[in-house]
C-alpha cells in the first residue's frame, strides 16, 4: 500500500472506532442523556424517587386551574397513556397553553402531586400564519363534527 | 475543453481566483441579506403561536446549518491534508475554523434570546443545546491545537486528527431532537418537505444563501493571508503585483 | 423581571437589539479582523522582499 492509502485506512479507522465508542456511551447514558421522563416512565417507575426530576409531556386540555392567589396552577401532564397532576406556582411562559408541549421539573410529594420549581414550554416545528392556524382549527372541528355525525344519528332515531 | 482542477488547488493558482472572487460573493451576500431580512420581516406574518419572536429564526437556523457544515467541510479539508499532504487543503481548514466559530457562537446567543420569551430558561441543558456548545468548544479547541504548536506543518497534522474524531459530534446535534426528549423542537425542514409559510421559508432561504456567501467571502479572504503568511519564501509570492509595489 | 416584562411588549427591539444587532456586529468585527491580517501579512512579506534584495544587491 502507498502511504497515502494506508493513512486513508487509519483515518477511517479511527474515525468509525470513535464514532462506536461514542454511540456505545450515549446508549449507556440515554435516560441521563434525555431532558425529561414521560409519565409512563413515572408510572413505571423509571423516574428517580424522592429527589428532583423533569417530567414533559402535552397540558391535558381542560385541565389548567388557577387558584385564588392567582399564582397557584394546577395541570395535567399527558403523554396519551398516562397522565399526572402538577402544582406549580410562578409566572407560566408564554406558550404554555392546553394541548400543547411542556417540560416541568419538580419532585414527587406524599400526596401524589408533582410539586414543580420550574415549567417550560416546548414549542413545535410549525410555523404558520395566525389566520392558518384558525383555518386549519375550523377545519378540524369540521372533520371532527362530521366524523361524530353519523354515530350520533342512530342514537338520534 | 476540460478544465484542470488540479490547477486550481495549488496556492498559486487559487491565490489569484480567490482575489477575484471575492468581490463577487461579498456584493451577493449582502444584497441577500437584505433582501432576506425584507422579506423576513415585512413580507412574512407573525407566526400563530410565537408571534413576532419567532423571526429570530432568519438568523438563528442559517447559523445552526452552516456551524455544522462548516465543521464537517473543515474535517474534510483537514483529512484531505492529511492523506494527500496538499498544502491547500489544510490552509483552507485553519481558514474555515474562525467562521464557523462564529456561526456556533451566533447560533448559541441566539437560541438563547429566544427561549428565554417562548420557553421560560435562556439555557437548558437538553441534548441538543449541550451538543451544539461541544461544537463550539471543538472549533476553539482546532483553533488553539493549530495555534499552539510552532510547525505549521506538525499543527496542520494535529489539528487535522482533532477536526476528524470531533465531526461525530455534528450527527450527533442533527440527530439529538430525534434520539433523545428534548426541550428543542424537532426539525421544520425535513428531507420529506417542510411545514412552514412560504414567505417563512422563502426568507430564511435566502438568509441561509447570504450567511453561505459570506461564509465563502471571509474563508477566502483568510486562506489568501495564510497563503501569503505559508509561502512567503517561494519566488512566486516575491512577484506578486501587490507584494512588489 | 422588568426585561421579561420588556421584551415582551417590544418584541421587535428585542429580536433586533438582542439577536439581530449581536450577529451583524459579529460580521462586522470579522470583516475588520480579515482585512487588517490582510494587510499586516503583506506588509511583512513586503519587508521581507525588500531584505532579501538588499542582500543580494
Amino acid at each position: 500500500m502507498k502511504p497515502r492509502q494506508k493513512r486513508f485506512v487509519y483515518i477511517v479507522v479511527a474515525l468509525v472506532a470513535v464514532g462506536l465508542a461514542v454511540a456505545l456511551v450515549l446508549n449507556a447514558l440515554k435516560d441521563n442523556v434525555s431532558l425529561y421522563f414521560t409519565p409512563t416512565q413515572v408510572y413505571n417507575k423509571e423516574a428517580p424517587e424522592g429527589r428532583s426530576f423533569r417530567i414533559g409531556g402535552l397540558v391535558e386540555e381542560g385541565s389548567v386551574k388557577r387558584e385564588n392567589d392567582g399564582l397557584t396552577v394546577n395541570f395535567v401532564i399527558t403523554d396519551l397513556h398516562k397522565s399526572l397532576p402538577v402544582v406549580y406556582k410562578g409566572i407560566l411562559p408564554d406558550l404554555f397553553k392546553e394541548g400543547k408541549g411542556v417540560v416541568a421539573q419538580g419532585k414527587m410529594e406524599a400526596d401524589g402531586l408533582m410539586h414543580a420549581e420550574e415549567v417550560l414550554a416546548k414549542h413545535d416545528e410549525n410555523y404558520m400564519a395566525p389566520e392558518a392556524a384558525d383555518a386549519l382549527k375550523k377545519a378540524e372541528v369540521a372533520n371532527a363534527a362530521a366524523a361524530s355525525a353519523p354515530a350520533a344519528s342512530p342514537a338520534a332515531e | 475543453m476540460a478544465i484542470n482542477w488540479f490547477k486550481y488547488s495549488a496556492p498559486t493558482t487559487f491565490y489569484g481566483l480567490a482575489g477575484k472572487l471575492i468581490p463577487w460573493f461579498a456584493i451577493s451576500a449582502a444584497v441577500l441579506c437584505m433582501v432576506g431580512l425584507y422579506i423576513g420581516f415585512v413580507v412574512a406574518p407573525a407566526d400563530a403561536q410565537q408571534g413576532e419572536f419567532y423571526r429570530i429564526i432568519f438568523i438563528h437556523v442559517p447559523s445552526s446549518i452552516l456551524s455544522m457544515f462548516l465543521y464537517l467541510i473543515m474535517a474534510a479539508y483537514a483529512a484531505m491534508g492529511l492523506i494527500f499532504n496538499t498544502r491547500l487543503s489544510s490552509m483552507m481548514a485553519s481558514a474555515i475554523a474562525p467562521t464557523g466559530a462564529l456561526f456556533a457562537f451566533i447560533s448559541l446567543w441566539t437560541g438563547a434570546l429566544w427561549g428565554k420569551p417562548m420557553w421560560g430558561a435562556w439555557w437548558v441543558w437538553d441534548a441538543r443545546l449541550t451538543s451544539e456548545l461541544i461544537l463550539l468548544f471543538l472549533y476553539l479547541g482546532f483553533i488553539s491545537l493549530h495555534a499552539s504548536i510552532d510547525d505549521p506543518r506538525r499543527a496542520d497534522r494535529a489539528a487535522a486528527l482533532l477536526a476528524i474524531v470531533g465531526s461525530v459530534n455534528v450527527p450527533i446535534i442533527y440527530f439529538s431532537v430525534q434520539w433523545w426528549n428534548t426541550l428543542h423542537q424537532g426539525s421544520t425542514i425535513k428531507f420529506t418537505g417542510t411545514s412552514m409559510h412560504i414567505a417563512m421559508q422563502q426568507a430564511m432561504f435566502t438568509m441561509l444563501v447570504a450567511c453561505w456567501l459570506y461564509a465563502i467571502t471571509v474563508t477566502l479572504m483568510r486562506v489568501r493571508s495564510i497563503i501569503l503568511e505559508r509561502e512567503r519564501h517561494t519566488k512566486w509570492i516575491t512577484e506578486l503585483a501587490e507584494v512588489k509595489s | 423581571m422588568s426585561l421579561d416584562i420588556w421584551m415582551r411588549e417590544n418584541p421587535l427591539s428585542y429580536i433586533w437589539i438582542g439577536s439581530y444587532a449581536v450577529a451583524f456586529l459579529i460580521f462586522a468585527i470579522e470583516i475588520a479582523m480579515v482585512v487588517h491580517k490582510r494587510k499586516i501579512t503583506l506588509q511583512q512579506v513586503r519587508l521581507m522582499r525588500e531584505a532579501d534584495e538588499s542582500e543580494e544587491g
